[in-house]
């Protein structure tokens, strides 16, 4: 790791303001990103601006038929979530699926989101919820906050506060879990919203990140039932090629990890 | 160069690192507590694994400066004198390891399993939280024992305190 200045913040407003005064500083909130990336040498911030210890960022709540997680809250909390399992417990299964006991006491929500993996969970879950990412700026629409391979709307030196996610009627997530990373090979997030419409997002698939899988969508607007997938034919094309998997078989798994989706969300 | 402040094993120190310091390099090399280990260094493997206000963490993926005012517990510090910590004794009795590398790590998650789950623990339990600790010389079935032993052997330490 190359040499960096670390800074504790105690507020959003402080972290804002270290921020600005850093040259090519860099947020830390949970670390089990930024901190791999950085021992690698693939980053090398002047300053490290620590999220961690920042009250106003913990915590969950539900309010009517909106479900509010701050954006510093770990995996291993949002789990935990009497809130999270009550409005929508996909999501609480998308955390204790996602990395290992040791990550997601460490890992935030915010953390997961800014970062954008193209093979992380949590943006399947935004996009197909509808969620809004909330800022200490402004509110963004999860369609418009995800812009490709970790690459999102945030301005530089704009920090997520929390994600409100709309409590849906039904909703359900299964990944393919990469057996070593853990990672998505692909994900998939169903969700049918209060007013009848039906969301369907793919994580670890597309090259150009999460997507929406508008095929399926329609389909299960039809019919909601593993079943109604089997006919949907998703083109490989523009999908991830690795050692791990070719696009072909990505393309199939949307379908399969759909199917176990809907399944799971009844 | 900043100094953290942290307590260790029950034992306050202040400890002057550079910024990029990693926790299980402050432990290693500043403290000469030697037996957490750096396996894999990429937040895998789990052979770095020590409890920061009693969470299990991979000391590799945390900075110094983040344990700062935290309490830090490492497998120098859970047994009692020369009394194993059941865990440890659980791990000896069921011979829950060959080489050894990786044995600090799973017996710092192992604990934190047993606390999670309490007497609920199963086997296919054990072998999930397990997950992020490797081992590759057991093939996991004699730390699995090892596990289930022990929780058995802590509901019964923690019944008599």
């Amino acid at each position: 790791m190359y040499q960096t200045t670390y800074h504790r913040a105690s507020s959003v407003d402080e972290a804002a303001s270290l921020f600005a005064k850093g040259n090519e500083a860099k947020f830390l909130a949970g670390g089990q990103t930024l901190l791999p990336v950085m021992k690698q040498r693939l980053a090398s911030p002047s300053d490290v601006i620590d999220l961690g210890k920042i009250k106003e960022l913990q915590g969950v709540e539900l309010s009517g038929d909106v479900l509010t997680i701050k954006a510093g809250t770990t995996y291993f909390d949002i789990m935990q979530s009497g809130d999270v399992k009550k409005a929508i417990p996909a999501i609480a299964h998308l955390t204790s699926v996602l990395g290992d006991p040791a990550v997601r006491y460490r890992g935030t929500i915010g953390g997961s989101i800014a970062n954008n993996d193209p093979a992380a969970d949590f943006p399947a879950a935004l996009l197909a919820l509808g969620a809004t990412v909330k800022t200490h700026k402004r509110s963004i629409a999860a369609e418009n906050f995800f812009q490709g391979l970790f690459t999102t709307a945030l301005e530089d030196g704009e920090i997520i506060t929390a994600v409100s996610f709309p409590v849906p009627e039904k909703a359900g997530y299964e990944k393919m879990r990469h057996p070593a990373s853990r990672f998505a090979l692909t994900g998939v997030f169903v969700a049918k919203t209060k007013s009848g419409e039906i969301r369907v997002a793919a994580t670890g698939a597309s090259q150009s990140g999460v997507m929406r899988v508008p095929a399926i969508e329609a389909a299960l607007k039809a019919n909601w039932s593993p079943s109604a997938i089997d006919g949907v034919s998703i083109s490989a094309s523009n999908l991830l090629a690795d050692i791990h998997g070719t696009a072909e078989y990505r393309a199939n798994l949307i379908k399969v990890m759909a199917q176990r989706a809907v399944k799971a969300a009844g | 160069m900043s100094t953290v402040k942290l307590t260790v094993n029950g034992k306050a120190v202040a400890v002057d690192v550079e910024d990029r310091t990693l926790l299980v390099q402050l432990l290693r090399d500043n403290l000469n507590l030697t037996g957490t280990h750096v396996g894999c260094d990429t937040s895998q493997c789990g052979a770095c694994v020590v409890h920061v206000d009693g969470k299990t963490v991979k000391s590799c993926t945390m900075l110094a400066g983040q344990a700062d005012g935290a309490n830090v517990t490492t497998i120098e510090g859970i047994a009692k004198g020369d009394e194993l910590h059941p865990m440890q004794a659980a791990f000896r009795d069921n011979h829950g390891l060959q080489c050894g590398y990786c044995t600090p790590g799973m017996i710092m998650s192992a604990i934190d399993i047993v606390h999670r789950h309490g007497g609920n623990l199963d086997e296919t339990t054990v072998r999930q939280e397990l997950e992020g600790n490797i081992c590759r010389c057991t093939g996991y079935h004699n730390i699995v024992k090892s596990v289930l032993d022990a929780a058995g052997r802590m509901k019964v330490s923690q019944a008599a305190e």
